[in-house]
Parts: C-alpha cells; sequence; structure tokens
C-alpha cells in the first residue's frame, strides 16, 4: 500500500489534515510512543505564519449536525519559534507499513501569509530546513493588497503560487479553499503557476448564533470553518472535479471517518487521503482507516 | 498525571446509579492506568451517538473520572443536551467509547495545610476521587441549585452543603461557606471545580485572600488530547491555556478570571 508522491515514499496513504493533530501535545499525552507508532504516512504541521499569532478568543468550537464549526484562528509560534522550537521535534516519526515494517514520516510544513513575498519568505526558510519534506501553501487567506482570499480567484492563485514557486525545489503543495465559485478553475491556476499537487478540501465559511442571543455570533472569531461528515459529500464532489482537471496528485480530505470514505476519495483520483475532525474522536483514527485500506485493497 | 493509552477502548456499562437529579454511570475499565484525581476522559456511546436533538450528539463529551472503584470507573452526568442525555440512557450491558485519563490532576496540598474542597453541581465529581485519595481529612462544600440536585453530595464524605433555593443547609453561595472557613483556616489550600460562576467566585476569594488554589475548568472540547486547540482560556499576561492539556486543572494564579461564556457542548 505504499504510494509514491512528488517523490516522496509513503508508508500508505492517509496524512494528517493541517492543524488536526499536535504531534508534541499527543507525545505528552500518550507517551513518546506515539512517535513510533505515528497513524499518519507524512505528518502536516498545523499552519506556521511569519510572526506568532495567539489565536481567536473564545469560544473557538460549535458541534454542528455530523460536523464541527471552528475558529481557532491559527495559533503558532511565528516562523522562528516554530523552526527553533518545534521542528526538531516532529522530525524522526516512524508510522507501520502495511508489511508491519517501521517507515520515516516526512514532516509537511504547512504556511500561510497575506503576500507572495511574505509567503516567498516562508517558502525559503522552508526550504533551508532539511527535516522538512514538502511544503503546503495555506491561500485561505486574504491578500493584503486586494482583500480576496488568495486561494479564491483562479488568476490570484495562479499568480501567487508563480511568485512563490523559485523559493524552493521541495514538493509545494496549495491546500485549495472551498469558498469559491470553481474550486477545479482554481486548481488549474495553482498547476499552471507550478504547484506540484494540490490539497482539498479546507473547511467551508460557516457561523453560529448563541442560544437565546438572536444574532449574536456564538464563535469568539465571528464565523468559522464547518468540518467533519457533513461535508464528506461535497469534498467527493470537489475531488473528483479538481482530480479530472489537473495532472498533478490530489490529496483530498473532507469528512473521512472510515477506509470506506478514504477508498471513494481515491477512487475519485486522489493519490493521497487526510484525516482530520475523525482524529479528534479518535486519536488512532489514521492507524485504522490506513489499515483498512490495506484490507480493501486485498480483498 | 497519568498517560493515556493511544487508542480509544471499547468499555462496557456494569451500573447506571440514580444520584438524586444525577446519574452515575460505571463502567468495567479494569487496564486503565490509575486516573491522577482531576484527569478526564472523553465518553462516546458506542451506538446511537448522533440522530438526537439537531441531528447532535457529534463530538465525544468530557467528563472527570469521579471515582475508581473494583476496576470500575465512575462518572457523574446530569442530562443537559443531546450528548448527555444519550450518556444516561446507557444500561448495563451497553458499550461505549472512552478515552483517556486525559490532562493535568489536582497537585496534593504540602503536609499540615488542610484542603478544602469547592464543587458546584456536576462539577463535585472530580472532587470525589481528590478526597479519596487525599490522606488527611479535607473539608468539603458543595454547592446546588436544589434537593435534587443536592443529593449529588453523596458522592462524598461529609459535606457541608449550600443551595440556590435554600432546600438543604446555607440558604446561597458555596462561596459563601468558603469565606467562613477561610476566615477559620487562611492556611488552607483550596480545590474546587464547578461552574464558571462559582470557580470565578473561588478564584477571585482566594487571589484576595491570598490562597493556593486548583480550579478545574470546563469548556467545549473536541479532542481532548491538545489536536484541536478549540478549549482554550485566556491565561494570565496574555495568550490561551488548553483546557484539556494545560488543565484541566489549573493553578488560580495563571488567571485573570473565569468566563462563564465558553461552555461545553452538552
Amino acid at each position: 500500500m505504499s504510494v509514491e508522491f512528488c517523490g516522496l515514499e509513503l508508508a500508505h496513504p492517509v496524512l494528517n489534515g493541517s492543524g488536526t493533530f499536535d504531534l508534541i501535545a499527543a507525545a505528552r499525552v500518550f507517551g513518546e510512543e506515539v512517535r513510533e507508532y505515528f497513524p499518519f504516512s507524512a505528518y502536516v504541521s498545523k499552519t506556521i505564519t511569519l510572526q506568532p499569532r495567539t489565536g481567536n478568543p473564545p469560544p473557538r468550537l460549535w458541534e454542528a449536525p455530523a460536523g464541527l464549526v471552528n475558529s481557532i484562528g491559527l495559533p503558532n509560534k511565528g516562523l522562528d519559534g516554530y523552526m527553533a522550537e518545534d521542528l526538531p521535534l516532529l522530525s524522526g516519526l516512524r508510522t507501520t507499513a502495511s508489511d508491519g515494517a517501521p517507515a520515516a514520516v516526512p514532516v509537511i510544513t504547512n504556511v500561510m501569509g497575506a503576500s507572495a513575498e511574505e509567503l516567498t519568505h516562508l517558502v525559503q526558510a522552508c526550504d533551508a530546513r532539511p527535516e522538512i519534506a514538502a511544503i503546503e501553501l495555506n491561500v485561505s487567506c486574504p491578500n493584503v493588497r486586494t482583500g480576496l482570499d488568495i486561494g479564491s480567484d483562479p488568476a490570484q492563485l495562479e499568480a501567487v503560487v508563480r511568485a512563490v514557486r523559485p523559493a524552493t525545489r521541495k514538493p509545494l503543495i496549495v491546500k485549495l479553499t472551498p469558498n469559491t465559485a470553481d474550486v477545479a478553475l482554481c486548481a488549474q491556476g495553482a498547476e499552471r503557476g507550478g504547484a506540484d499537487a494540490v490539497s482539498l478540501i479546507n473547511t467551508l465559511r460557516a457561523m453560529a448564533l448563541s442560544p437565546g442571543r438572536p444574532g449574536e455570533h456564538w464563535l469568539g472569531g465571528g464565523t468559522g470553518g464547518l468540518s467533519g461528515p457533513a461535508i464528506r459529500a461535497i469534498a467527493l464532489a470537489q475531488v473528483a472535479a479538481v482530480a479530472a482537471r489537473v495532472t498533478i496528485p490530489v490529496i483530498g480530505m473532507g469528512g473521512v471517518q472510515t477506509a470506506a470514505h478514504a477508498r471513494e476519495l481515491l477512487d475519485v483520483g486522489a493519490t493521497l487521503i487526510a484525516v482530520g475532525t475523525e482524529s479528534f474522536r479518535d486519536p488512532a483514527a489514521g492507524t485504522r482507516i490506513a489499515s483498512g485500506l490495506q484490507a480493501l485493497s486485498a480483498a | 498525571m497519568s498517560l493515556a493509552p493511544f487508542a480509544r477502548r471499547l468499555l462496557t456499562v456494569t451500573g447506571m446509579d440514580e444520584l438524586g437529579t444525577y446519574r452515575v454511570l460505571r463502567v468495567a475499565d479494569p487496564d486503565t492506568l490509575e486516573p491522577a484525581p482531576g484527569q478526564f476522559a472523553m465518553l462516546t456511546a458506542a451506538e446511537h451517538w448522533g440522530g438526537g436533538e439537531q441531528e447532535r450528539p457529534f463530538l465525544p463529551r468530557a467528563f472527570s473520572i469521579a471515582r475508581r472503584s473494583d476496576g470500575e470507573s465512575h462518572f457523574l452526568l446530569e442530562d443537559v443536551g443531546p450528548g448527555t442525555r444519550r450518556l444516561c440512557e446507557l444500561r448495563t450491558g451497553d458499550r461505549l467509547w472512552a478515552l483517556g485519563p486525559l490532562g493535568t490532576g489536582f497537585i496534593a496540598p504540602p503536609a499540615q495545610r488542610r484542603a478544602i474542597l469547592v464543587g458546584g453541581g456536576v462539577g463535585i465529581a472530580p472532587l470525589a476521587i481528590l478526597q479519596d485519595t487525599l490522606v488527611t481529612k479535607a473539608t468539603v462544600l458543595l454547592g446546588f441549585r436544589d434537593r435534587g440536585r443536592a443529593e449529588g453530595a453523596a458522592l462524598l464524605d461529609g459535606a457541608s452543603l449550600a443551595t440556590d433555593d435554600g432546600s438543604v443547609g446555607h440558604a446561597g453561595l458555596v462561596t459563601e461557606l468558603l469565606a467562613e472557613e477561610l476566615a477559620r483556616d487562611p492556611g488552607a489550600v483550596v480545590y474546587a471545580c464547578g461552574p464558571a460562576g462559582m470557580l470565578e467566585g473561588v478564584r477571585a476569594l482566594c487571589e484576595h485572600l491570598q490562597v493556593p488554589a486548583q480550579l478545574a475548568l470546563e469548556a467545549g472540547m473536541a479532542c481532548g488530547f491538545g489536536a484541536c486547540y478549540g478549549c482554550v482560556v485566556p491565561r494570565r499576561g496574555g495568550g490561551y491555556l488548553r483546557v484539556c492539556v494545560e488543565g484541566p486543572v489549573i493553578d488560580a494564579a495563571e488567571l485573570d478570571g473565569v468566563d462563564a461564556h465558553a461552555g461545553a457542548p452538552a
């Protein structure tokens, strides 16, 4: 079940979605053995920004029908803090390959910036670190100049990716936003700009109101993003549409809870799949889904 | 603080006991690591989790471990929403998923200093296992809304009670009982768990009297192990603490206040 992805040899097709698994916290809670039996075949970091961010004021979560609205606000230590404090702790992870042998887990660092210049700076810094195998761009960020989410407009996305591309020879993945008119056009823009792969879907913009307080936002950040099984059918449609229109690999995600759900995304053209919200309910969901996929393919 | 196994465990319900308005859920959990008092578990009914009110619940629910006894873990439940309602419906032989023990625990008081346990409502749960493990006799002060809920006091030994409606014990707030105790013994150490308003009352009083206090907090939480960053509370001096990994037991000196707004999904 090993998979080749942009020159990386991965033990199985199951990654974590950015921002849905904190290895450093998990090692504190479950012990260091998490590093030896990591659920995912590559570790995608949470989003790193140039400057540190504390994140949004609480409340940050709302339970939706079959899903979760979150408004976390990308808390992180900033580029310097991540490189100095976190990255050294993310290296040396191992997962279990389908033959039972331990396999190395490469680190994919996810970065977000409000301009091509800021993203270029972040990507250059990632390029310089051998512990980072690939870079994922979070383009669900308003452009400081246009105010548009960078990833919501195909031409803007193409221009940003084209500007950032020369900063690294490492695999460059663009995490597409579903909050756009035509995600496949955006994927094509990313491909034309030089992306090596695209990942989707990010959360769908959503909101919740405070019970008993008409019209008042519940989430401290105002609006948030919906994830979980509630969005699975949308993810399937978007992944299928993108896979049909680009030649680069696609990482599919959105509401995956079982190997059968993962198999569907692979069947419509994804090369890899990612698990996010389901890991909140079951921290070993990645392992369960990877071994389930193995069983499905053997059947 | 005990580490949790890196997987949810499928456990069997061994009993559901009535305790006034509350229920005590007992599950066979012989292989778990002994939790530190104050640690919690994320619980999910194995069947029919979802499809209730507003098509919920979806996320697991966080519960303090109230007691360990004969290979069982006990949890104190109150039916206040679709998740707690579903858990209250469980009967002997039903199964549920549990992840834990999670989070930080209470730190025992220094020798020669009395522990005062202050609980409110369903938040009395972690104080029971704390009382079980303390080597010296603690003073227990519990507050409830009404008589039906005050029956929950049976979870602990020798509690002095306060009720909002005056039906049992002191008519008023449990923090008023705490103020009296601290006036008598300002050298005590306070351990508290309960609704945000009560915790804020305890925090402010202890800060004023310079009495050390450990508060077990509650917050809306998706994962329980530091992954989602959803359960934060503001930290004194800036930034946030994750209730699941930096808490749930947090030194009151780390907080400027306990905000009533960030309640948990029920």
